[in-house]
């Protein structure tokens, strides 16, 4: 009787992960197929070979520089977002001064003025600097654009921790900078890789403002570089058009299962420590 | 102790990096855009003083009113659904899989995240209707319909564009309310149980009032996320059929680029941030006089 009662929830399960999974593995699947397969059989049919990489060199070959220019904005930005971010939220939570609360709010506000507002303005500054056509804009907009979250979330983090340990250290003679770089910081290790994980994720599928800052293929990153994808051949190519958003779907998906084990184990291991 | 922690020096050190980031390149073009509102022209062709030309522009454009529209709409529809599909998931979690569920957690978050950019194209080819016809219209054709050319009529342009940004979400706003969820104390549930409590009674009673703030932090996350939306409406549908799927963001972007106009893009852009404002303002003070009833 128990069981029986169950199966309307299996049944919901089961829908869920084919909701979830199928429309990935049918992309998975296409990616292998030749233009003749595409358009001649059906569409849930299987391809001939699945060791038939053309699609993927093919897509490699286009997808490789934007790549590349993608790693190139997003890892410097995520470095300086981390560092500018834990200091920030140190010098508002854990020091005393008066304007911390007001400074703190002047980046809550930061949260929820829209990516619209700031981008003409930018684009003019770029412009007169004549950044255009180099990565610079979008390095210095993604740091700018994710700071104000990184600020309020290692605050909210530093609130955690004990006053007495840094005014320890200052007892000691630690300078508090020091006791910023020795203790604060390291004690934030895993904080840290979280919000470098969730940071990752909005600047490697940002597509706004990398849209409006790139003007020509050599700096387009990943996102804006498949979205012109699909006209780049004229004709549709469904196989290396699917082997390129499988390209980028398997890249991130890498990075999510292990990233994601690892901030699992960091915070574990935290809290054994704690 | 003052003293010890209270060094300007550090202060200024530590958190001036930061703040003059934030504040040359988000505070003052912010400031900045609101300037533009006066004007007319680009970077490129130069600016010209308007007046209070782009706002009465603004009152007389019909495109307004439709992205105004679409904006609100998409807002509602999708919030609604997110938080919906997300709390029936985050139940299913908590009340079926409580030991299995990590596996189907992972997986359901997995398109969270994807790039918006690559469902997009997923997702365009999975409607198709020609030349190669998708799953989807091939599942309808074998049920004995007829395919849909879903991208040439606003609705169902505007049904394809929904179920995406559902089915990309779905896995975070379940996570969330599941977070919320695991705080209710079993010991409630099994006393409205021993009590004669059928599970949709001890639902309505117990755990909705309960997980009532977390779904207000939901609404307010999708809200705020959802009147922002601009990649998967480029990226899907481009704002087509003609201006049908155009929200605010896209309108903005279309006139400031496509048109060179920056003054009334930032005129737009105003309008945008003002909704925004408005929203978080209502939500703020409904939720703080329905979570004081709750207290």
């Amino acid at each position: 009787m128990r069981t029986l009662k169950k199966i309307p929830g299996y049944l919901c399960v089961a829908l869920l992960l084919i909701v979830v999974t199928y429309p990935l593995i049918w992309l998975f699947i296409g990616s292998f197929k030749t233009q003749d397969e595409f358009l001649n059989n059906p569409t849930t049919s299987l391809p001939e070979s699945f060791t038939n990489f053309g699609n993927y060199t093919q897509a490699w070959s286009s997808v490789a520089i934007y790549l590349q220019n993608s790693l190139l904005t997003v890892l410097p930005s995520l470095a300086l977002i981390v560092v500018l971010g834990t200091a920030a939220g140190f010098a508002l939570e854990v020091l005393v001064w008066r304007g911390r609360q007001t400074t703190l709010m002047l980046f809550l506000a930061g949260i929820m003025i829209p990516g619209q507002m700031i981008l003409l303005p930018l684009f003019t500054i770029y412009f007169n600097l004549h950044l255009t056509g180099t990565l610079w804009p979008l390095i210095i907009t993604y740091t700018a654009t994710g700071l104000p979250l990184t600020v309020f979330m290692m605050a909210t983090y530093f609130r955690a921790i004990p006053k007495t340990v840094f005014e320890a250290a200052a007892m000691d003679g630690a300078s508090v900078i020091r006791s910023f770089v020795s203790i604060g910081f390291p004690m934030m290790r895993n904080s840290v890789l979280t919000i470098a994980l969730v940071q990752f994720f909005f600047l490697w599928n940002d597509l706004l403002i990398a849209l409006t800052f790139t003007t020509d293929d050599a700096q387009r990153t990943v996102q804006v570089g498949l979205l012109n994808f699909t006209g780049q051949f004229g004709v549709v190519e469904y196989g290396p058009t699917f082997a390129a958003i499988c390209i980028n779907v398997l890249l991130v998906l890498v990075i999510y299962v292990f990233l994601n084990q690892r901030v699992m184990r960091g915070l574990a291991a935290g809290a054994v420590k704690g | 102790m003052h003293s010890v922690l209270g060094d300007r020096k550090s202060v200024a050190l530590l958190l001036g990096p930061a703040l003059l980031v934030y504040s040359l390149i988000m505070l003052v073009p912010m400031l900045w855009s609101l300037g533009y509102t006066f004007f007319t022209g680009s970077v490129i062709s130069g600016f010209t003083w308007a007046g209070t030309a782009n706002f009465s522009k603004l009152l007389d454009d019909p495109a307004l009113p439709a992205a105004l529209w679409f904006t609100v709409k998409y807002a509602v529809v999708i919030t609604v659904g997110q938080v919906l599909v997300g709390y029936g998931l985050a139940l299913l979690y908590v009340y079926f899989l409580r030991r299995a569920g990590s596996i189907v957690r992972t997986l359901v978050f997995f398109p969270v995240v994807l790039p918006t950019v690559a469902v997009a194209l997923l997702f365009q080819k999975f409607f198709e209707f020609a030349p190669q016809t998708g799953p989807v219209n091939a599942a309808i054709e074998a049920l004995g319909g007829t395919g849909v050319d879903w991208f040439s009529t606003p609705g169902t342009a505007f049904l394809v564009v929904a179920l995406m940004d559902i089915w990309r979400s779905m896995g975070f706003y379940a996570v969330l309310l599941y977070a919320g969820l695991l705080d209710i104390p079993d010991e409630m549930m099994e006393a409205a149980s021993m009590d004669g409590a059928g599970t949709w009674r001890q639902i309505r009673s117990i755990v909705l009032p309960l997980s009532l703030p977390v779904l207000v932090s939901s609404l307010v996350f999708s809200i705020n996320g959802t009147l922002k939306a601009f990649d998967s409406i480029y990226a899907l549908t481009g704002g087509g059929p003609g201006s049908a799927t155009t929200p605010l963001t896209l309108y903005m972007y279309q006139t400031s680029f496509a048109y060179g106009d920056y003054g009334y893009g930032s005129t737009i852009a105003l309008t945008l941030t003002v909704l925004c404002l408005m929203v978080t303002i209502f939500i703020f003070r409904g939720t703080r006089r329905d979570l004081a009833g709750v207290e």
